[in-house]
């Protein structure tokens, strides 16, 4: 994994865009911004490279009368973040927002649009927000199980210990920052489950004690910490990552390869934000029929989802196996919650489905 | 069966006590019992048609004596509900003799048996006006004229016979009279003034703007004098009268020619008495029909009429010369139209002359856009026929159903599905016609012909597609100048944000946004400019019966509002077309 860059070079590197920008003006011609298309059209998916690439269409944002706007917040806004590195400070997303309140006639009058300049700049300086001192309000996801993470107190500087094993019925919360986090751990792998439920439901019956992992609940799509955090967890202590979510294109598409592999939005980050050696251990639809599941009727947006996938998703277009079951699914007209076990009994997933699938490797999806 | 005795003599049975009771009722007895028919449905409305229809006349007579017309209308509060009217020009006078028939017989005049372009036509106005105001005042109308400086001038008391159709005369005398030539008309009646687009003062306004020609002086209820000058010495052209054509002739029609011509053979009778039918086309019609051309028409049955009409239906006859109809003109129109709407855009377009069942028309419409025109409402419809403004009706006239016909959307106002318009918007249609096809004798609504609405709706797209051009070029405009605001509003901020990042002085700055400002501005061009500028607006004239409709000077009117309600009057209307 390679390093990223220091914060010196982010405000030098802002400092670069300005430069060019003004030296253009002092030209007499009219400046542009340049940067990454942030899409699926814009990626590429190598499995020996493991995540999204981007394959390098850029946009260029030249400053004309209709553009003078957005043009006009992406300096004032990439002047904040110089500011706020400057002062080791932070701001989250929502906080820039309130900042650009003060911009006059050039504030944001709601938060998508100050979200959507911020991911341009980030795009455009190629680095994650967390380098430019914009920090997300959303929590990365929850986390219990033989592991010990290693954090730093604020006040004293001195390492702390936090053992995942002491969080009772409760979870240890990933931070929005992970990269100054160490492990210890002797689990023999990581499950990442998607719902906050059927997370519950392993945790109270110790799960992670009784299969030596340790247990992560994502609660939907991955947010970037969790995704960071599960990558530095699987790579610094090399354990094995398998996912469980619900059977349906939500979860094999948006909330799985989101986590494996990246995103097109985010393409110029995947390199820090995706876990490769994720698998996806289920419910596939091959399991609805071995395990005889209650399901739903798919929901017309979750064909939509499968064909965009098909037609789009440089991931699925590369995996034969996640076609045939992306067609299966289509065909059986169906999906799958991760709770749908109980109808088995309350702890057939912990006894039986788990167990099971983890010892028949065939049975998963890359 | 046995048959029942009939028994005539004694006349007992039903039949012959229904026979006590039915005898014939005179045209004035039934207009006067059906007085909507004929404009007089409520008071509000009859002291209009009154005016109306003394104006009408009054403006058909100077043209046809090549007059330009100077014409005074005074309308007098007599007491609560009780006004006079007095309406008196300077037209050519009426002989003596028919001063009676013409102001109380109805149906009788000069209009009904010819073909040429009036305002009148059927001869039942201004008798119709006599009789209303004798039903409610029982006052008869008085009468003066004069037709020329060695003449002394007449003056009569006039009522109608209703039960005969004929005139009362009350009283006769010569008197002194200091004019050369010219009528006066002095009806009491009982009314209600007020003001509104359905008022006198708007209607005559709207005669002005048709008629450029006519000085009209109005002094209203409150003795105020409000003079609408003449805006040209031209007199319109002279509309040429034509004989009907065959086309256009039904068989009540054609029974009638036939009775009254001086024609002693079939062929002469088609070849004198119509437009377009020469000798080749009359022994055309005759041969299809049956009929040897020496034939004598006094002698053709009500089966040969019918099968003569249908042989003027096979043979292909030219249509009718249109030369006997004159429109406003599109400068006239124009100029009208600018007197009273202060709008940024104006078109006018005249129409070629067209033929409905045998008779010429011409259509004109102009439209006028935005200005101070109020822009969220349903847009503004002049109706005009014959140079007589169209006040009543609006929604069952056939200028209306070719409005809402015409998909105005494309051509930027805003329109909802069978709807009228909407938009700062004002659309002025003429129809002018030898015989103009009304909905009812009130003369209200023009009728739904498919050929004039056709007329209506391609005048309209004319003047659409110039609206059109015009409202995207503002809309660019608007749009360009919005841009323009943007590089005003953001520069400063592009500026701000470099001198912070990269510490720059207030001087490099300012010269970041000049830079830019001058670079952006250069791009975008030179800045095209619509101005419009009205240089016949008459903004006392335009205030003229613009105000309120809901403004009732009558107090007695107030009392029952719902019979001065628009929706009333088209509900009534449209049981009316059921039953029809």
């Amino acid at each position: 994994m390679s390093e990223k860059p220091s914060k010196k070079d982010v405000v030098s590197e802002l400092k670069v865009v300005a430069k060019e920008v003004y030296g253009t003006i002092t030209d007499k011609k009219l400046p542009s911004l340049n940067m990454p298309i942030r899409a699926l059209q814009n990626v590429k998916y190598d499995p020996k490279v493991g995540f999204f690439e981007l394959v390098g269409k850029n946009k260029e944002r030249t400053l004309t009368a209709s553009t003078v706007k957005t043009f006009a917040q992406t300096l004032m806004m990439m002047n904040e973040s110089k500011k706020l590195v400057e002062t080791d400070d932070i701001a989250t997303k929502r906080e820039v927002y309130y900042i650009s309140k003060n911009w006059g006639e050039a504030r944001f009058l709601d938060q998508p649009e100050s979200d959507t300049v911020m991911d341009d700049i980030e795009a455009m300086m190629m680095t994650n927000r967390e380098q430019l001192g914009f920090i997300p309000e959303e929590k990365g996801g929850d986390v219990a199980g033989e592991l010990v993470v290693i954090d730093i107190d604020s006040e004293t500087g001195k390492e702390i210990k936090i053992d995942c094993t002491k969080f009772g019925s409760g979870a240890y919360s990933v931070p929005s920052s992970v990269e100054h986090l160490k492990f210890q751990t002797d689990a023999k792998f990581i499950l990442a489950i998607e719902t906050a439920g059927a997370f519950q439901r392993l945790l109270k019956h110790k799960y992670w004690k009784k299969a030596n992992c340790v247990l992560i609940s994502m609660g939907g799509v991955p947010t970037r910490a969790c995704r960071r955090f599960i990558r530095r967890l699987a790579d610094d202590m090399k354990l094995p990552v398998y996912v469980f979510t619900d059977g349906d294109p939500y979860g094999y598409l948006n909330i799985y390869r989101t986590l494996k592999v990246g995103s097109g939005n985010a393409a110029h980050i995947n390199q820090f934000f995706c876990v490769p050696q994720a698998k996806y251990l289920g419910v596939t639809p091959q399991d609805i029929i071995d395990y005889k599941l209650p399901t739903h009727p798919l929901k017309d947006i979750d064909i939509k989802r499968v064909k965009d996938g098909m037609k789009n998703d440089p991931f699925v277009q590369y995996h034969k196996e996640w076609q045939k079951a992306l067609n299966q699914m289509v065909s059986m007209k169906k999906r799958v919650e991760q709770q749908a076990f109980a109808a088995h009994s309350l702890n057939y997933v912990i006894d039986t489905y788990l167990p099971e699938k983890l010892k028949k490797p065939h049975t998963w999806l890359p | 069966m046995e048959q029942k005795k009939l028994n005539d003599s004694d006349g007992q049975t039903v039949a012959h006590q229904l026979a006590k009771k039915q005898r014939e009722i005179s045209i004035a007895e039934f207009f006067s019992k059906n007085r909507h028919l004929l404009g007089f449905d409520n008071p509000r409305k009859a002291l209009m048609t009154a005016i109306k229809e003394a104006v009408d006349n009054s403006l058909d007579a100077c043209e046809e004596a090549r007059i330009m017309p100077e014409i005074s209308v005074e309308v007098i509060e007599m007491s609560e509900n009780r006004f006079r009217i007095i309406v008196e020009d300077n037209g050519p006078g009426i002989v003596k003799a028919q001063v009676p028939k013409i102001f109380a017989k109805l149906l009788y005049g000069s209009k009904f048996h010819r073909l040429k372009m009036s305002r009148g036509q059927q001869g039942i106005g201004i008798s119709a006006s006599v009789m209303y105001g004798q039903l409610t005042t029982g006052k008869p109308a008085r009468i003066t004229t004069k037709i020329g400086p060695k003449y002394p001038a007449y003056y009569c008391e006039l009522k109608i016979d209703t039960s005969n159709n004929k005139p009362d005369l009350l009283k006769e005398s010569e008197v002194e009279w200091n004019k050369e030539h010219g009528t006066r008309v002095e009806i009491d009646l009982e009314a209600a003034y007020q003001k509104g687009s359905q008022s006198i003062d708007a209607y005559l306004k709207q005669t002005a703007i048709v008629n450029p020609h006519a000085t009209i002086i109005y002094t209203n209820p409150k003795a105020e004098q409000i003079i609408f000058p003449r805006a040209t010495d031209k007199m319109p052209e002279e509309p040429k009268e034509i004989k009907p054509h065959p086309k256009g002739v039904e068989l009540g029609m054609m029974i009638k020619m036939l009775e009254s011509t001086d024609a002693r053979t079939m062929q002469s009778f088609f070849t004198n008495e119509f437009s377009r039918v020469g000798p080749g086309s009359a022994k055309e019609i005759l041969q299809k029909a049956g009929m040897l051309p020496d034939f004598g028409p006094e002698k053709v049955s009500r089966e040969q009429a019918e099968r003569l009409l249908k042989a003027i239906d096979e043979v292909k006859l030219m249509n009718p010369p249109t030369d006997c109809v004159t429109p406003i003109g599109e400068d006239q129109f124009e100029k009208g139209l600018k007197k009273e709407i202060k709008a940024e855009f104006y078109a006018v377009t005249t129409r070629p002359p067209e033929v409905y069942r045998g008779n010429p028309f011409i259509v004109e419409a102009g439209i006028a856009y935005g200005g101070e025109q109020e822009a969220d409402v349903p847009i503004r419809i002049l109706r005009y026929a014959n140079r007589v403004p169209l006040q009543y009706q609006q929604s069952a006239c056939a200028v209306t159903q070719s409005i809402i016909q015409t998909n105005f959307r494309s051509y930027g106002l805003s329109q909802s599905r069978g709807a009228v318009p909407i938009g700062p918007c004002t659309i002025a249609v003429h129809l002018a016609s030898v015989w103009v096809p009304f909905t009812s004798e009130s003369k209200e609504a023009i009728a739904h012909y498919p050929e004039i609405i056709k007329e209506i709706k391609l005048a309209l797209q004319e003047c659409g597609r110039k609206l059109a051009s015009y409202v995207l070029k503002k809309q660019r405009l608007n749009n360009e100048l919005k841009k323009r605001g943007y590089i005003e509003k953001y520069l400063p901020y592009i500026g701000m944000a470099l001198k912070e990042i990269l510490t720059l002085s207030p001087a490099q700055k300012d010269l970041i946004e000049i830079d830019l400002k001058g670079m952006l501005e250069e791009k975008r061009g030179k800045m095209e400019s619509i101005e419009a500028e009205n240089t016949e607006y008459d903004e006392g004239m335009a205030k003229l019966g613009a105000n309120a409709e809901g403004e009732i000077y009558d107090d007695e009117n107030k009392e029952d509002p719902s019979e001065d309600d628009d929706k009333t009057e088209e509900d009534s209307e449209d049981k009316g077309g059921e039953d029809s």
